[in-house]
């Protein structure tokens, strides 16, 4: 975080206590809601955390470090009583946060990093600003959160069992990841995507990395329209592009073929690496193309030995997006494919939509693992990239 | 060069020559072979941009022939119209004359020329597709053709018979063949053998050739045409199709029904008197048989009503053309009266339902998308550098995982018995029996596409706002402004292109959703491409499905066109 911008000092108790026992209160509506008293729950909650802060900010202040871990130990303590090993943990959590914010409120630490010409109402708004925005990130990243743990479900269920929640080992399983290497169905599925994705992914990277470095040449005549008719598989739904490609391959005895889906994974695949290589392109140095042949290499020397290394990573995440295009997609795979072409998207897609099995959980977590690694190599490329072309670092 | 050549020479002469020779290059200038500098610079420029053709072309070859085609092939879908055409080609002629609004029905000859064409048809197995094509205009007619095609044998039998009943050698294959061969130095009628092989190529959506071990005599097809027609189709197909040699096969009753047609004119009956070919004595003795009577319009209406139904002739009339603007109609709830295109019935309208509720959903995730990706992009455009990394990884991951993760992980959060659900109950703030409906519906296919297309919106709009500096902020709220006229006048208006980008990206996307909305969408979250979907692979009314693709693919093209004005299609970012 930044320097400290304004010097702070403790809050009287007439801000402190309301303040907390204002966030206790609304700790509590949950607590006391679920524990079957919602009057109870605000009053002891807003009591309790009044309490504590007292204590803590007045009497404990010089000892903070010792009174934060009581306080975690007391909330987990008392939420041990209430509801076993789930309420310890809930409990310690609240006990966290509290504790913290305890001292944040009372020391007036919240105000630190903020300019200090601002105004209380400023202030409560920027904080507020931070929780909505917290919100939307929570609303972003917990669906797919959710699914990892659920993924380890004991039971045939797609919600968290009271077992999970106790924490039970029994809760847990590795089942449907055993239902996932033991189907033949779903291993079909993962070759059927290992087999057409990769070959997909090669023939947009091979046409789309030479497309791209015309692309790039200073004089292209029509260069917009190219532009448009290449970017296009990217902006047609893909439902028109499904529909089109099954009348079409239908026609020519393409249609239920190996051949038809990886023609057309690829074709959905190329607006990727054209906009990743030209984007890579566009820092680059012509004069390096003109040296090489200057001293003797003909062009295809200078393309692999000096063009090449320099727009690799370009191309390499080009076509990793190409990759995850071919291997997530399933709108087009579902009309140009036959039973023999199914892949691991179609297979989930018939499993959400017909006999619904807890399997799709454990497959889901693997892809997401596979998405982790993508979106890192991709990362870690484009920083490279950059630094190479000397631009600043991402 | 000249000068050293020339070493006798004065100071002025050789500046006299310097200025003659200046004069004499006044001509274009020239590049070191000689050649003009224009010139030499066009070509240096005509082959740089050769060579970004050249390898541009590959590509380009690929996306027409896997993309583009397939997309012309679907416009083209969407307006043709060869089936009537290709399965009643004979009928089509016929009923060309016939005029719809004289009340009347169609004459004799339609009614014949039908009986010829279907037969024909329910050989191939054809009239049941077109009575399917002709059912989406008017309800009933599949019925109508599936029920009369079956019945086109019966309506022969009778002619059969009789010729039967007289010579038993008309039952025989090898008669027939031999009859309608003629004899073997009879020149032949390439051109009637040619008409019916095409039609038959129209009808099975096949090429063949000319080679189907019969061609008919000339003299014979002229003696009796109807029956050498009839023969000939018979033979074609034979061939053709079953694969069957036309000299082993006894003739359809078609064939018989056709000789009678020509028996009944009183000058083909006196020219087969002086007929010498093969089967002559055969044909000189059914020459004066008495046929039961030639009303193919009662046979016909004998074995489904709704032939004798004007309107049904009427649809026929309508769609007999090689092109239609039928599908579009349809796609917008219209349909094609005698009075020109009007719309369907109050009840019938569903597609311009689907088409406002497409529309409103989009514009609703669209809304929901900038509502909610607006303060993120702004979090991460004025954090430090580190801490902004960190959270785009939480934009960027949802962007990367799989599309169908996402929205099985929203089945499982929105269902009944879902996590949410069961959070809400366990909070006590819905009761057990009360859980809420979230999916299945409108809210469920809105909240998982704006999770699902959230990312999109954001990285435009964060690109856009890193440009912005913030201290123009700073300078605004100096001068004396608030922090809402501040945000309002200062920082909302440079942010717009971000919003402009990302609203129309978002919205593209929205519009051609199919597997989100066909999962959490149950029945009145749909979209339209679920429409053109249901259309392509259960009712197999391809023309449909291929004219609301238009229609959709033409509203995005023209957001593309918006977009490409707006942001620039080079512009386009992926990851941040």
């Amino acid at each position: 975080m930044s320097a400290v911008l304004t010097p702070i000092e403790r809050k009287p108790m007439s801000f402190t206590l309301p303040v907390v026992a204002a966030a206790g209160a609304f700790a509590g509506l949950f607590v006391g809601t679920a524990q079957g008293s919602t009057l109870l729950g605000i009053i002891v909650g807003g009591a309790l955390l009044a309490g504590l802060a007292y204590v803590a900010v007045n009497m404990l202040s010089a000892q903070e470090r010792m009174a934060r871990w009581g306080i975690v130990a007391l909330m987990a303590l008392a939420g041990f009583a209430f509801a076993g090993l789930p309420g310890l943990v809930v409990g310690g959590l609240f006990g966290w946060f509290f504790s913290w914010f305890i001292y944040w409120v009372g020391e007036g630490r919240y105000r630190a990093h903020l300019a200090p010409y601002l105004t209380p109402g400023q202030v409560l708004w920027h904080y507020t600003f931070r929780v909505i925005c917290g919100a939307i990130l929570v609303f972003l990243i917990t669906p797919i959160l959710v699914v990892i743990p659920l993924s380890f479900n004991a039971e045939n269920f797609f919600t968290f069992t009271p077992e999970m929640l106790r924490f039970d080992p029994a809760g847990y399983s590795l089942k449907h990841y055993r239902d996932f290497f033991g189907s033949s169905d779903w291993q079909q599925a993962m070759r059927n995507s290992l087999s057409i994705a990769p070959v997909a992914t090669l023939l947009s990277v091979g046409f789309g990395t030479l497309a791209a470095i015309g692309l790039s040449q200073p004089h292209v005549p029509f260069r917009r329209a190219i532009m448009a008719i290449l970017i296009s598989p990217m902006i047609v739904p893909l439902i028109i592009s499904a529909a089109g490609m099954y009348f079409f391959y239908s026609r020519i005895g393409l249609q239920g073929t190996y051949l038809g889906v990886v023609l057309a994974h690829a074709a959905l695949g190329i607006p990727f690496v054209i906009i990743t290589v030209t984007a890579t392109l566009v820092g680059f140095d012509n004069s390096l193309t003109r040296a090489a042949a200057n001293m003797g290499a003909n062009p295809v020397t200078t393309f692999f030995r000096v063009q090449m290394p320099l727009i690799l990573p370009g191309v390499i995440s080009g076509g990793l997006f190409a990759f995850i295009t071919s291997f997530d997609e399933v709108v087009v795979v579902l009309f140009v494919g036959s039973a023999g072409q199914k892949t691991l998207p179609w297979q989930m897609f018939i499993g959400l939509r017909e006999q619904i099995s807890p399997t799709i959980l454990a497959v889901a977590t693997i892809l997401v693992a596979i998405s982790i690694t993508l979106l890192t190599v991709v990362e870690i490329l484009r920083r490279r990239s950059e630094r190479m072309r000397g631009m600043s670092p991402g | 060069m000249t000068d050293a050549a020339q070493p006798g020479m004065t100071e002025g002469a050789r500046a006299s020559e310097a200025r003659a020779q200046d004069a004499a290059q006044t001509g274009p200038m020239l590049a070191a072979d000689g050649t003009p500098l224009k010139k030499s610079l066009g070509r240096a420029l005509r082959r740089q941009k050769l060579r970004a053709l050249a390898l541009i072309a590959p590509l380009l070859l690929f996306v027409l022939v896997t993309f583009i085609a397939p997309i012309a092939d679907m416009l083209f879908r969407s307006v043709e119209n060869e089936i009537v055409r290709n399965t009643l080609p004979a009928t089509v002629e016929v009923l060309a004359d016939w005029d719809a609004e004289a009340g009347d029905l169609p004459n004799e000859a339609v009614y014949r020329a039908l009986f010829f064409d279907l037969f024909l048809a329910s050989e191939a197995k054809e009239h049941t597709k077109l009575g399917s094509r002709l059912n989406y205009e008017n309800a009933g007619m599949s019925s109508m053709f599936r029920t009369s095609g079956r019945r086109m044998d019966d309506i022969g039998e009778p002619f059969k018979n009789v010729l039967e009943d007289i010579d038993p050698v008309w039952d025989d294959a090898a008669h027939w063949h031999a009859l309608m061969s003629g004899a073997a130095g009879d020149t032949r009628d390439t051109r009637l053998l040619r008409t019916t092989v095409v039609g038959l190529e129209a009808l099975e959506s096949q090429s063949y050739t000319l080679d189907i071990g019969f061609s008919p005599s000339a003299r014979v097809s002229a003696l009796l045409p109807q029956t050498a027609a009839a023969y000939t189709t018979f033979a074609a197909f034979t061939a053709l199709v079953d694969e069957d040699d036309p000299a082993e096969e006894e003739p359809w009753e078609a064939v018989h029904a056709a000789l009678a047609i020509d028996l009944a004119d009183a000058d083909v009956r006196s020219a087969i008197e002086s007929y010498t070919g093969p089967g002559a004595d055969a044909l000189k003795a059914v020459a004066q048989a008495a046929f039961p009577p030639l009303d193919f319009k009662a046979a016909i209406i004998d074995t489904n009503e709704d032939w004798g139904d004007q309107e049904n002739w009427r649809v026929i009339q309508t769609y007999a053309p090689p092109y239609t603007s039928g599908y579009f109609l349809n796609a917008v709830d219209s349909q094609k009266t005698p009075d020109g295109p009007a719309l369907r019935d109050e009840d019938e309208r569903i597609y311009g339902l689907l088409f406002k509720r497409t529309m409103f959903m989009s514009l609703t995730i669209m809304v929901s998308c900038i509502l909610l990706g607006y303060p993120i992009a702004w979090l991460l455009a004025n954090l430090p550098m580190r801490s902004a990394n960190l959270l785009l990884i939480l934009v960027l991951l949802p962007f990367w995982t799989s599309l169908l993760v996402r929205t099985s992980a929203w089945k499982i959060m929105l269902q009944q018995q879902g996590v949410i659900n069961d959070t809400l109950v366990w909070l006590g703030l819905v009761g057990d029996g009360s859980r809420l409906v979230m999916i299945n519906n409108q809210f469920g296919t809105i909240v998982a596409m704006t999770h699902i297309l959230l990312p999109f919106m954001i990285l435009p709009l964060y690109s856009v706002m890193k440009t912005i500096p913030p201290t123009y902020l700073r300078a605004a709220k100096s001068l004396g402004a608030t922090n809402w006229t501040a945000f309002w006048r200062v920082y909302f208006p440079q942010s717009v292109p971000g919003i402009g980008a990302g609203s129309i990206l978002v919205f593209i996307l929205s519009i051609g959703y199919y597997i989100t909305p066909e999962i959490v969408g149950g029945t009145t979250g749909t979209f339209i491409s679920n429409r053109i979907a249901y259309h392509i692979s259960s009712s197999l009314n391809w023309g449909l499905a291929a004219a609301l693709g238009t229609i959709l693919l033409v509203v995005v093209l023209l957001l593309y066109w918006a977009y490409d004005k707006i942001v620039g299609i080079d512009n386009v970012k992926l990851g941040g």
